[in-house]
């Protein structure tokens, strides 16, 4: 019971613990605890939410010589807010033969997967929601749901343009899955763990996991990189939603907040691709060089918060920047290119492993 | 079983889509009719009429220097050009011979629009591939330009500047430097448009081999403008019939001999630097002359029929005018680039994929309404 103990100021959090504790029997705590602990995480993922959209809308105006939102809240810092409010307040329209059931339920598959995944990343030495030993097989699985959400909000539409959009989103995921999977595992089989916590400690004394790799691991960060930005759905391989193909593909039908779910979706996912590839390669919320290790007030989320944001800017990078790919390029690319590539650089890393090349 | 076999006893089921007209890859009001099977596209079929203003009838109805007014609400990123045919066509039927300071800078003032045209062009089709920032940077430099029509005659887009026998008005103070500035700060963007998009391995993957349109198909279905020298046909008017103050230039006819999406796109980068030079080679000695050779208040053309043909930023306008000897004309018909060129879209585009469809749509830089009269 060790969770929700971060490691700031006061001990915040273990006074909390405590006092709980010490108010009501052993049960109840336990219940009250675990709703915080929820209520924390659905701010958490909120916030990043709208901070993304932001974060988005300003490196895009960076990029493209506009200045971005600058109107509501000083440097346009409520934008977003003002933005959900009207989302919120909006209307649910749906077309006429819509599958109501499927149409419904489509957001929330979406929706929660990001929200469950959010769960197990091991954010500073004590705020980690979820610390299981098969914490990367947990990744997996989850992250494997969301396409269903996508692919029945296509479906369930009665849109042309939706359902060309589902189907791509189905072989683009279900594809760019396996580079996503066979990197990771390169890293697994270097750590010899699945467990998020014990990954992060094995950085603590070997230095980060890209430099105790060698090649095999940098050429690892770079697949989890194009597959993982293909798993998002986001420029160059954002063919699901492709503007000027279909429209907005599989969530044209969408209003409202319905549609916000699926948009919110969309960058909490880049903001889980970006922890993994943190957690994986740059050592989570260890501090470069240890510079701060020794000072037992500084907020190691900072490090973890820091090395995510560079993450996902280098994504948003690439999206201002690249024309998207055709459907038949994004297959080839991944079956053609990357899997071979990421099962030799898997075999690679065994031999490395094998004759103990690693730092 | 074989792979035929398997082939036959998959069946697929073809379906109907309406791109259009209100799609962010038609440009405007243009119907796309696809028949689709699967990504697969199986006939494209243009449904036309939803924004007709009925603009050669209306011809009929005004006076020559009435008309002009109307051609720059056709191709809206070409206006210069298009007044351009329409003043030229009744300075032949007239006989009328403009000064050359008229010619210089009619000249000048097209090629600029011609700039403006395939930097919004450009803009747009890094847009229709996915890269939105291209569109931001090509408005940076159109905005120069813009700025510079808008001193020489009020307008941005729609000018009005050109009238039967010379320009409304002489050009502005500032003009020259202006135009100066501009081409020495575009000659610094061109290149960066290159880096942003022509380099880049999805761009070329994306347009290289894409909606092949050959020569000879190019020439059969009446193509003009860049997309016929994508394919090789050379088909410049500016070079062939010079008007204006063309014969005295001196430029290259930009030709690429693939036709695929990818050399229709390198056509008009290379003709922005062309644009460049012959505004370059104009610019310092624009000659003194009349600005305005005096026509009757009531302009009459001569019995006969009359036609003369400009380059537009996007291909061959042709204006035919029968006159039967009174104010107006009996008959006006506007030969426009783009209705010839979406001609041949179905063509090319069959077998192809949507985002291949959008792509080549793209590099044939349609403006609707100059199809859609």
């Amino acid at each position: 019971m060790n969770f929700l103990m971060m490691n700031i100021p006061l001990n915040i959090t273990k006074t909390i613990h405590d006092w709980i504790f010490s108010i009501m029997p052993e049960m109840a705590a336990n219940i009250t605890e675990w709703v915080l602990i929820a209520i924390v995480y659905l701010a958490l993922f909120a916030v990043a939410g709208l901070y993304l959209v932001l974060l988005e809308r300003k490196v895009a105006a960076w990029f493209q010589l506009r200045l971005g939102p600058n109107r509501v809240g000083p440097w346009g810092l409520f934008q977003t807010m003002a933005d959900a409010l009207k989302l919120v307040s909006k209307e649910l329209t749906s077309n006429d033969r819509i599958d109501k059931f499927l149409y419904n339920l489509a957001p929330y598959f979406v929706i929660v997967t990001s929200l469950m995944a959010m769960a197990v990343f091991p954010y500073s030495k004590q705020f980690q929601g979820f610390d299981i030993n098969i914490g990367i097989f947990f990744l997996f699985a989850i992250s494997s749901i969301g396409v269903i959400g996508i692919l029945v909000a296509g479906w369930s539409s009665n849109n042309k343009f939706s359902l060309i959009g589902a189907m791509r989103s189905g072989l683009q995921t279900i594809s760019y899955e396996l580079s996503v999977g066979l990197s990771i595992l390169t890293m697994v089989l270097l750590t010899g763990t699945l467990q998020l916590s014990e990954i992060v400690e094995i950085q603590r004394t070997g230095g980060w996991l890209i430099l105790q790799g060698h090649i095999p691991a940098i050429i690892a960060f770079m697949i989890f990189m194009i597959a993982g930005t293909a798993e998002t759905n986001r420029a160059p391989f954002d063919l699901v939603e492709a503007e000027s193909e279909l429209g907005a593909g599989f969530h044209t039908e969408y209003s409202g907040m319905k549609f916000a779910y699926f948009f919110l979706a969309e960058f909490i996912n880049m903001f889980i691709i970006a922890s993994i590839a943190v957690v994986l390669f740059f050592g989570a919320w260890l501090s470069p060089f240890g510079i701060t290790e020794g000072i037992t007030w500084f907020p190691e989320v900072i490090w973890f918060l820091i090395k995510v944001l560079i993450i996902i800017f280098l994504m948003m990078w690439f999206r201002w920047t690249f024309p998207r790919l055709r459907v038949d390029q994004l297959l080839t690319l991944e079956w053609k290119y990357l899997l071979p590539l990421n099962l030799v650089n898997l075999l690679i890393m065994a031999i490395v492993i094998w004759l103990n090349w690693t730092i | 079983m074989t792979n035929q076999e398997v082939k036959n006893k998959i069946k697929t089921e073809e379906y109907f889509v309406n791109m259009g007209p209100q799609h962010p890859a038609a440009h405007g009001v243009l119907r796309l009719l696809l028949t689709i099977d699967g990504e697969i596209i199986k006939n494209v079929e243009p449904d036309l009429g939803y924004i007709h203003r009925s603009i050669e009838k209306m011809c009929e109805r005004d006076s020559y220097q009435q008309i002009v007014h109307l051609t720059d609400r056709m191709d809206y990123l070409s206006s210069h050009i298009n007044n351009e045919a329409v003043c030229l066509t009744v300075e032949k039927a007239l006989e009328l011979e403009v000064s050359d300071r008229v010619k210089v800078i009619r000249t000048i003032i097209s090629e600029l629009t011609r700039l403006a045209s395939h930097q919004l062009w450009w803009g747009v089709m890094g847009m229709d591939l996915g890269a939105l920032t291209t569109y931001f940077y090509a408005f940076r430099d159109r905005e120069m330009i813009n700025d510079i029509f808008e001193e020489t005659c009020g307008a941005r887009l729609t000018m009005n500047y050109n009238v039967p026998g010379g320009l409304m008005f002489d050009i502005h103070p500032n003009f020259v430097k202006r135009t100066k500035e501009f081409i020495k700060h575009f000659k610094t963007k061109l290149p960066e448009y290159d880096r942003l998009l022509t380099g880049n391995v999805i761009f070329e993957k994306r347009t290289k081999g894409v909606g092949i349109l050959t020569k000879e198909d190019a020439i059969s279905y009446g193509v003009s403008g860049p997309v016929a020298r994508g394919s090789g046909f050379a088909s410049d008017v500016r070079k062939h019939h010079p008007y204006s103050a063309y014969d005295r230039v001196d430029f290259k006819e930009i030709l690429f001999t693939e036709g695929d999406t990818y050399s229709r796109y390198k056509v008009r980068i290379a003709e922005m630097w062309e644009s460049m030079s012959i505004i370059e080679q104009l610019i310092d000695n624009i000659p003194e002359g009349n600005i305005k050779e005096t026509t009757k208040a009531v302009i009459k053309l001569p019995k006969g029929e009359f036609y003369q043909r400009v380059e537009t930023a996007r291909g061959e306008l042709g204006v035919y005018i029968n006159s039967t000897g009174t104010k107006n004309p009996y008959r006006v018909k506007f030969r426009s680039p783009g209705f010839s060129n979406l001609s041949v879209l179905n063509h090319i585009t069959k077998g192809v994929k949507i985002a291949d469809l959008v792509a080549t749509m793209a590099s044939f830089d349609f403006v609707i309404p100059d199809i859609d009269r």
